[in-house]
């Protein structure tokens, strides 16, 4: 109780309720299994449009925050709010619609190994849609095209190699245009050029269509790049430029040590950072 | 600091509450939308067509057996043209019903555990539920309603079988005639048995996924864990198949008789 009337002064909550809400509000969420802690009073803030990069150690909770914020795991205390729904308390059936405008990237793919890949890449529009049959092929055509893989649609997972395989899992959660992305590592174990073209639509997303998204990396190169790149259409051409000071502020970089946020800001002030364990993260 | 005594009780209670609330929630899904019509479809010819030649065989070595045994007992009284009456009612009032729930544990519920096991350590499970769909209504509930419809059927052509397999023995080793044996079966049985003998199933088949549903989903320990989950499975759900039959023969004696 004590826990719950703290919380509900601090001005992030606020924000909630304001104009320009932000997508995702993290309010000191805490989560631990057993007796160990996996977060401690984690916070933040995600705006529409906006990027976090989440950085970490291994075991550091960067996966249990996304799942926290799917409402797959229940915070032991802590208020989530995920497009004005305060999600932490909702029962299953109400986190539903929820989770219905977000997608999400787990870190392994967790593809489905019993159904082909336009079966799980159009998961959702098959089975909880009235959209024609035709035109579900032909979106997933469309978004397996985005990650370089529409010759693939009719192999089964078991069929693909590591890399593809995580990408059928990207494609898989842009099917549906979310307006709130998770990337769980999407580029680990990925080369250097399908890396690029999937920092690449992640921008896209963002800057074309509004897409907040959170992504979790141990990638330095590809979170500086997304960081620092923006995606601009010009005569029906997308083109992918460096980015205006004010976009690079946007982009803002969370790094975790054993469930605790030790640092929050952009790319600039994490660069520049004096503390020693984000200077040896970052060597 | 708990006992290890304790610390067992506890875990089995929480694990029977979750069985429990497992079970109520797939009753709840499986009388309210979405249906999940090709899932089911799927279950019903992998657990019914699948599991057919197992059933088959063990039916009718049953039976054959059944003639063969209680051949020798009843020479000894004089009573050998009995013995479809013994193959009959032991075939469809208890060897049926529990042996094929017990062959369906194997060959089902083991793959069941293993299958959704597998999903829950690689975040399949968790992907569903990002994806929108109740891992109840799209896993559990398919596999529950086919286990509770085909278990039953299976059953009937075991009965059917293993009473074949006494006829083999009793015409062409016993010398019993084909019309005794066949008219002796159908006078051993009172005309509950049969009722009885096919209630038992449902609820055998109904048991026998539910428990499989509920130690696949609990899977903890990676790919170790499916491993141990398979064995737990097929371990509980055989010994509560033993248990359910007794207690539900009891009942239905009580009731029907
Ligand atoms: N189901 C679970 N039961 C017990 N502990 C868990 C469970 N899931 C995660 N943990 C623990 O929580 C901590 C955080 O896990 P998490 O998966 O969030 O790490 P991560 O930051 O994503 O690491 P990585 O970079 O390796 O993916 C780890 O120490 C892990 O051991
Ligand atoms: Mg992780």
């Amino acid at each position: 109780m004590e826990q719950r009337a703290a919380t509900e002064s601090t001005v992030t909550l606020e924000e909630a309720f304001g104009p320009g809400a932000p997508v995702v509000l993290f309010d000191r969420v805490r989560l631990s299994f057993d007796e160990t802690v996996v977060l401690s009073d984690v916070s933040f803030t995600l705006l529409k449009g906006h990027t976090k990069l989440l950085l970490g150690a291994s075991g550091s909770g960067k996966s249990t925050i996304l799942k926290v914020l799917l409402g797959l795991l229940k915070p032991d205390s802590g208020v989530v709010w995920v497009n004005g729904h305060r999600i932490e308390d909702l029962p299953e059936e109400q986190i539903m619609p929820v989770r219905n405008d977000i997608g999400m990237v787990f870190q392994e793919g967790a593809l489905f190994d019993s159904l082909t890949v336009a079966e799980n890449v159009g998961f959702k529009l098959y089975e909880q849609t009235r959209m024609p049959l035709d035109e579900v092929r032909a979106r997933v055509e469309e978004v397996l095209g985005f990650v370089g893989l529409a010759e693939y649609i009719d192999r089964m997972p078991s069929e693909l190699s590591g890399g593809q395989r995580r990408r059928v899992a990207i494609a898989r959660a842009m099917t549906t245009k979310p307006r709130l992305l998770l990337y769980d590592e999407p580029t680990t174990g990925l080369d250097p050029i399908t890396a690029a073209t999937v920092d690449d639509e992640i921008i896209k997303l963002r800057d074309l269509e509004e897409v907040s998204s959170i992504m979790v990396t141990h990638q330095l190169r590809d979170a500086f790049y997304i960081a620092t790149h923006s995606a601009r259409r010009e005569n029906g051409r997308i083109t992918i430029v460096p980015a205006d000071e004010a976009k690079v502020r946007e982009a803002e970089f969370i790094m975790l040590k054993d469930g605790r946020i030790v640092f929050e800001g952009d790319a600039e002030a994490l660069r520049t950072s004096k503390d020693e364990y984000l200077r040896k993260f970052l060597s | 600091m708990l006992t290890l005594l304790e610390r067992w009780t506890k875990a089995s209670l929480a694990d029977l509450q979750g069985y429990v609330l497992l079970v109520g929630r797939t009753m709840r899904a499986a009388v309210s939308r979405p249906f999940y019509v090709h899932d089911l479809v799927e279950q019903l010819e992998q657990i019914g067509v699948g599991s057919l030649t197992v059933v088959l065989l063990t039916g009718f070595f049953t039976g054959a057996v059944l003639a063969l045994q209680s051949g020798i007992t009843l020479d000894q009284f004089g009573a050998r043209s009995l013995v479809g009456r013994l193959v009959g009612a032991s075939m469809i009032l208890e060897l049926g019903p529990v042996l094929t729930a017990l062959m369906i544990t194997g060959r089902v519920g083991s793959s069941i555990a293993a299958e959704l096991g597998s999903m829950e350590v690689t975040e399949q499970i968790s992907a569903l539920r990002a994806l929108g769909a109740d891992p109840v209504r799209k896993l559990v509930v398919p596999r529950v309603l086919a286990g509770f419809f085909m278990v039953p059927v299976l059953t009937v052509i075991a009965d059917f079988v293993g009473i074949a397999g006494g006829w083999v023995i009793a015409t062409f080793q016993m010398g019993v005639a084909s019309g005794v044996y066949w008219s002796s079966v159908t006078e051993g049985l009172f005309w509950q048995d049969p009722w009885v003998g096919l209630t038992k199933p449902f609820f055998l088949g109904f048991v026998i996924v539910t428990i499989a549903c509920h130690v696949g989903l609990g899977v903890t320990g990676g790919t170790q864990g499916v491993g141990r989950a398979t064995t737990k499975a097929v371990v509980r759900a055989s010994i509560a198949v033993l248990a359910v039959d007794f207690f539900l023969t009891k009942l239905l004696v009580f009731l029907v008789y």
